[in-house]
């Protein structure tokens, strides 16, 4: 088995060039811009300490910033995310506590446990991401729109890459 | 000391989320200007709208004069415009002819670079300031209005899309020259809206939408779209949705328009409304 942090890192590089190469030219009629790349996060282990967490989301923030040349608004955003990721992992807790050996993943705790996961933080994430985007309130409606479409079009992606990848790791 | 020590370790975890967030976002103030320049409309906001009480008090004294002056004014821009003319050189192109006064100057552009699917969108030119290409030049399409330029490098320039929620542009009805102002509204790459035609106008599916040419940024006449759908929507004005006539996704030569009495015609604009 490989290391788990060379397993982490080369999991950020492909994340990234997939959403970079791929997702950053899907737009499906307006409103819908997948960013699949938040998956990084949510697939941290357990056992990473908070800061490392935190450093995790900068690192892969302003990587998917500095290509779509928009410095600090992707990395804001999966910081927050990052920050949020413990207290949302303490209030979905399945029975008293995360055993030793487990991972977030839909393989260990089940579709539905996984599907609140990652439907919880991927909003926050897309939510701090469009309105920084959009940097003004009137448009709140629409935006909110785009949040709520787009959430469900990634986490969509990211279950979908659950079922393809990790069914096999037994 | 030691206290201070152990609350930054009891709370490294908020104390580093706050470092990392205050770097990003202080990064995406610096980095992009349009964050930047709402972050200081936000303060300028206050001071702005005190200014402009007044402004409009006092403007209404001298409306007449100013309207007459500006009135005779485009009569003579009007004039001048029949006489432009294109040119496919790679620098700017003047004729300098005692009869005949040059309005707008041309220079064909490879677009480099560029976004449709996002609210703020820019394009890249392949020419920049070497070539004599300024910000606040019009671009265009041979299909039709593109877009804007903001800045300059040597060889680079970068263009401000239609496609932008900051982006302005005054426009008209070709038939029976009402115009309004255009913008988007951020939803659909193919589709921008026409605002303030009032609603006694005759708004007919199909209609062509050409720019007015009051900027001086585009001459008068160049094509935006046809008008796709037209309802009127509370208060006096029709709320206007116009079919883009260039399909932003195959841009690939573009061209940039300069002019060479947009100077004066500012200047003037300005004095008048002193």
């Amino acid at each position: 088995m490989i290391n788990p942090v060379s397993r982490n890192i080369f999991r950020m590089f492909i994340l990234i060039l997939f959403q970079v190469l791929v997702l950053n030219n899907i737009q499906v009629s307006g409103y819908i811009n997948p960013y699949m790349y938040v998956l990084f996060i949510l697939l941290l282990p357990f056992e990473t300490p908070r800061w490392l967490l935190l450093i995790s989301g900068f690192a892969i923030g302003i990587s998917i910033d500095l290509f779509a040349n928009t410095l600090g608004m992707h990395t804001s955003a999966t910081v927050f995310m990052a920050f949020l990721r413990p207290y949302v992992l303490k209030v979905l807790v399945p029975h008293d506590e995360y055993e030793s050996g487990t991972y977030p993943r839909l393989y260990y705790f089940g579709f539905t446990w996984f599907l609140k996961y990652s439907l919880v933080l991927v909003f926050l994430h897309h939510t701090f991401l469009f309105y920084v985007e959009v940097f003004r309130i009137t448009f709140f409606f629409h935006t909110m729109l785009r949040v709520m479409l787009s959430t469900l079009f990634s986490v969509f992606l990211i279950i979908l890459s659950q079922f393809f990848i990790y069914r096999k790791q037994k | 000391m030691r206290n201070l020590l152990r609350i930054i370790i009891l709370y490294h975890f908020q104390i580093i989320f706050v470092i990392l967030e205050v770097i990003s976002i202080s990064l995406l103030l610096n980095q992009n200007n349009f964050q930047k320049a709402r972050f200081l409309n936000i303060t300028h906001n206050i001071t702005g709208r005190i200014y402009k009480k007044i402004n409009n008090t006092t403007a209404y004294l001298s409306l007449k004069k100013t309207n007459n002056r500006l009135a005779e004014e485009n009569a003579k821009l009007k004039n001048i415009l029949d006489r432009t003319y294109r040119s496919d050189e790679i620098f700017f192109f003047g004729e300098f002819d005692s009869l005949h006064h040059q309005h707008y100057f041309y220079t064909s552009a490879k677009v480099i670079n560029q976004t449709v699917n996002k609210q703020h969108n820019f394009l890249t030119l392949n020419k920049g300031s070497n070539v004599g290409i300024r910000p606040e030049m019009g671009v265009v399409s041979p299909d039709g209005v593109i877009g804007i330029v903001v800045s300059v490098s040597k060889q680079f320039s970068t263009v401000i899309s239609l496609l932008n929620l900051d982006f302005r542009v005054s426009a008209k009805l070709e038939k029976n020259n009402y115009f309004g102002s255009l913008h988007w509204d951020g939803k659909d790459y193919r589709k921008v809206k026409l605002d303030e035609i009032p609603y006694h106008i005759d708004v007919n599916e199909g209609d062509t939408v050409i720019t007015s040419g009051y900027s001086s940024i585009f001459p008068e006449g160049i094509i935006i779209g046809t008008v796709s759908n037209s309802e009127v929507k509370g208060g006096n004005f029709y709320d206007i949705e116009i079919d883009l006539s260039v399909d932003f996704k195959s841009l690939v030569y573009v061209e940039v328009i300069g002019s060479l009495q947009r100077k004066e015609q500012i200047e003037l604009e300005e004095s008048g409304n002193d």
